[in-house]
């Protein structure tokens, strides 16, 4: 409650929220919002081919003669789809390697952090690309290669925290009491750092999408769904060259949309979680003082 | 009959190992070590309340947490109703009396028996209590960890009665409360409700009140002293404040870098303190009567780190009788009077 009303004066915050909602909305309600399916096969003539924005075509035709808007519409589902499913998969492995790296460290930690390293330092989307190439271009594919090759971040972010917490005195009262490993991490460990992997969560969804959408515009999407990168993809092909800008604009405009959503919710809890102040000289340095005068101090209410 | 004490350490050593940093390791540097206890000896009778006096450093916590085999002992063993605590919790060797309780059951379980007959309260009551649980789950735990209670109704019951046992009364208008919402003091009841609540035989209290305002120190020291009276729990009670101890307190020993100099009845150590160093810490209590304020011994310098200790007497940098024998030969700690033990080569 007290975080929901936190969150709720930050304007970015709440901006992000309300177009993420719009979004969610539009992919939810997406076969009555739709004016046109855009699974099926239209008989076309030669002037439907591309044809500029009218009163029954918002945003005009495809070179197949194909409602824009309604593809558009249904494109949300699968950026949806894969940027939530794919994050949530990062946030798991990487809450669980980080939390196993982080509290028992020795052999295992330093293992897993070297997996971790070597990860981080492959390029993502030439391996994603190579990947999909080899396994095949399915749905499921994608999300799982976007969601084994996303956890880095989150795995040293959760490490990192988990080794100072786990030299918190709370945790060391709940080993005197006879607390197993097991019960130390899920009930006094994780609960600090669960803020901190939402934030990441969100803001991974985002990455999430971005990676679908270059992979679709790479001509490596489900061929069998309309996604905004496979639009981007045909339009690149088929409609620059006929200035066709209406094929071009909407799927670049909706992924901005939906990215910038995310990052702007991703920040907003980051800066409502986050121990560490992350900011940055082009803030307002107004905020910056406050940042520094009113250091966030639990108050406690007067003695007995 | 005698009874035998409940709590036995004989010389204790806990010895940390400090980082060499890259120059040290390149150039093979025999590793240099904290010595934080570093020959600590006592015992705790049943229901005694034992002080161990010290200032900041010298050791008093990390007596605290090896007594309840939170940590390993370098060298030396610590003996709770029995038995050798490292032994029962990092599982090796024999123990010190050959037991038959102890064959046969698991690591885990030995762990839980001795977790459950002796709890820490730690010092900082803001630490020590997990944020973002409520207290009731913070006092419910140890019995959700030693699965002691068969329903909920009972559990509540024994929540209950720990809180109020402590001055939280009534339990209910404090248990679905977060620990920032309380005060220091509440939140130290808190932590002793929890310690309270398995019925340990023996409570380590690590400076239970030097966290809090003076004004409610009192309040915190007298809860300790009637659980004594009324359970019979013995406490080993830390603390680097003179006076606290001596409120309560049955017998107390005094550290000194990570040894006892001084160890006797309550009484007799502050009446009668013998170690130049007990008899400094006293003269700056403040006194009651200000007209029969003692002459106030300020030590110079500063408490030396536990990594270069100075040899023979450990004291006799800064102690204002030393003599030529205190550089070089290190004193025993020598009884001088029944039950009083002094470690000073003019005592
Ligand atoms: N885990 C550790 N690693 C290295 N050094 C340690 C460790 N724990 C304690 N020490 C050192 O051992 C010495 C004694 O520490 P300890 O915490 O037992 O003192 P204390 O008497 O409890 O002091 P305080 O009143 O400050 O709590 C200190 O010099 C401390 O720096
Ligand atoms: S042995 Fe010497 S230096 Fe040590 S306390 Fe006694 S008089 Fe002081
Ligand atoms: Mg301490």
């Amino acid at each position: 409650m007290e975080a929901l009303k936190k969150y709720l004066r930050k304007p970015m915050g709440v901006v992000g929220a309300v177009m993420l909602f719009l979004i969610v909305f539009v992919a939810v309600f997406a076969p009555w919002l739709a004016p046109y399916d855009p699974n099926v096969r239209v008989e076309v003539e030669p002037d439907d081919i591309l044809a500029p924005p009218d009163a029954e075509y918002l945003l005009g035709r495809d070179d197949a003669g194909k409602d824009v808007l309604s593809q558009l519409i249904y494109g949300a589902r699968v950026s949806l789809i894969v940027g939530f499913t794919a994050s949530f998969m990062s946030m798991f492995i990487g809450t669980t390697v980080g939390l196993v790296a982080g509290y028992f460290g020795g052999r295992i930690g330093t293992l897993l952090m070297r997996v971790v390293d070597f990860l981080m330092v492959i390029p993502d989307l030439p391996l994603m690309l190579v990947i999909i190439a080899v396994m095949g271009r399915g749905l499921w594919n994608i999300i799982l290669v976007i969601g084994l090759l996303g956890w880095t971040y989150t795995a040293r972010l959760v490490r990192s925290q988990v080794l100072s917490i786990k030299e918190r005195q709370f945790v060391l009262r709940a080993r005197s009491l006879g607390a197993s490993s097991a019960r130390i991490i899920l009930r006094h460990v994780f609960p600090q750092v669960m803020p901190l992997v939402i934030a990441q969560a969100v803001l991974d969804i985002s990455v999430a999408i971005l990676a679908e959408s270059s992979l679709a515009f790479l001509g490596l999407g489900d061929p069998t769904l309309i996604s905004w990168g496979m639009m981007l993809n045909f339009a690149f092909e088929r409609a620059l060259s006929r200035q066709a800008w209406w094929f071009l604009l909407p799927p670049g405009f909706a992924i901005v949309w939906v990215s910038l959503a995310l990052v702007l919710i991703g920040n907003t809890l980051d800066e409502i979680v986050n121990p560490r102040l992350r900011t940055h000289h082009l803030f307002d340095p107004r905020r910056m003082v406050a940042l520094v005068a009113g250091a966030p101090r639990v108050e406690t209410p007067a003695e007995e | 009959m005698e009874t035998q004490p409940i709590l036995e350490v004989s010389d204790l050593h806990k010895h940390f190992p400090l980082a060499r940093g890259v120059w040290g390791t390149l150039t093979r540097m025999p590793c240099r070590t904290v010595r934080a206890v570093d020959g600590v000896s006592f015992c705790v009778e049943q229901r005694e309340i034992l002080a161990l006096v010290g200032e900041s450093g010298s050791g008093k916590t990390t007596v605290g947490m090896n007594v309840l085999g939170l940590q390993q002992p370098t060298q030396g063993h610590v003996c709770f109703d029995g038995v050798d605590v490292a032994e029962w919790v990092h599982g090796r060797g024999v123990s010190v009396e050959s037991n038959a309780q102890l064959s046969g059951v698991s690591r885990r379980r030995r762990v839980m028996i001795l977790r459950e007959r002796a709890q820490m309260i730690f010092q900082d009551p803001y630490e020590s209590l997990n944020p973002r649980q409520k207290i009731f789950d913070i006092v419910a735990e140890p019995l959700e960890i030693h699965r002691l209670t068969a329903s909920r109704e009972e559990k509540a019951e024994r929540v209950r009665l720990a809180l109020e046992t402590c001055g939280l009364a009534p339990a209910d208008h404090f248990w679905s409360r977060f620990p920032a919402e309380l005060s220091g003091g509440q939140r130290q009841r808190v932590a002793i409700a929890g310690a309270l609540v398995l019925e340990p035989r023996l409570l380590v209290a690590d400076e239970p009140v030097s966290m809090l305002d003076v004004s409610i120190r009192a309040e915190i020291l007298n809860l300790l002293h009637t659980l004594r009276r009324e359970r019979g729990i013995t406490i080993l009670y830390t603390t680097h404040d003179l006076a606290t101890a001596g409120f309560f307190t049955d017998r107390m020993a005094v550290m000194y870098l990570g040894r006892i100099v001084e160890l006797g009845p309550t009484a007799a150590v502050l009446s009668e303190p013998r170690h130049p160093y007990t008899r400094a810490l006293i003269s700056v209590i403040p006194a009651p009567n200000p007209r029969r304020r003692r002459k106030r011994q300020i030590l110079q310098g500063e408490i030396p780190n536990a990594i270069d200790i100075p040899p023979g007497c450990r004291f006799h940098p800064r102690c204002p009788m030393a003599v030529e024998a205190c550089r070089v030969s290190d004193p025993p700690l020598r009884e001088v009077a029944p039950g009083h033990r002094v470690a000073c080569h003019l005592a």
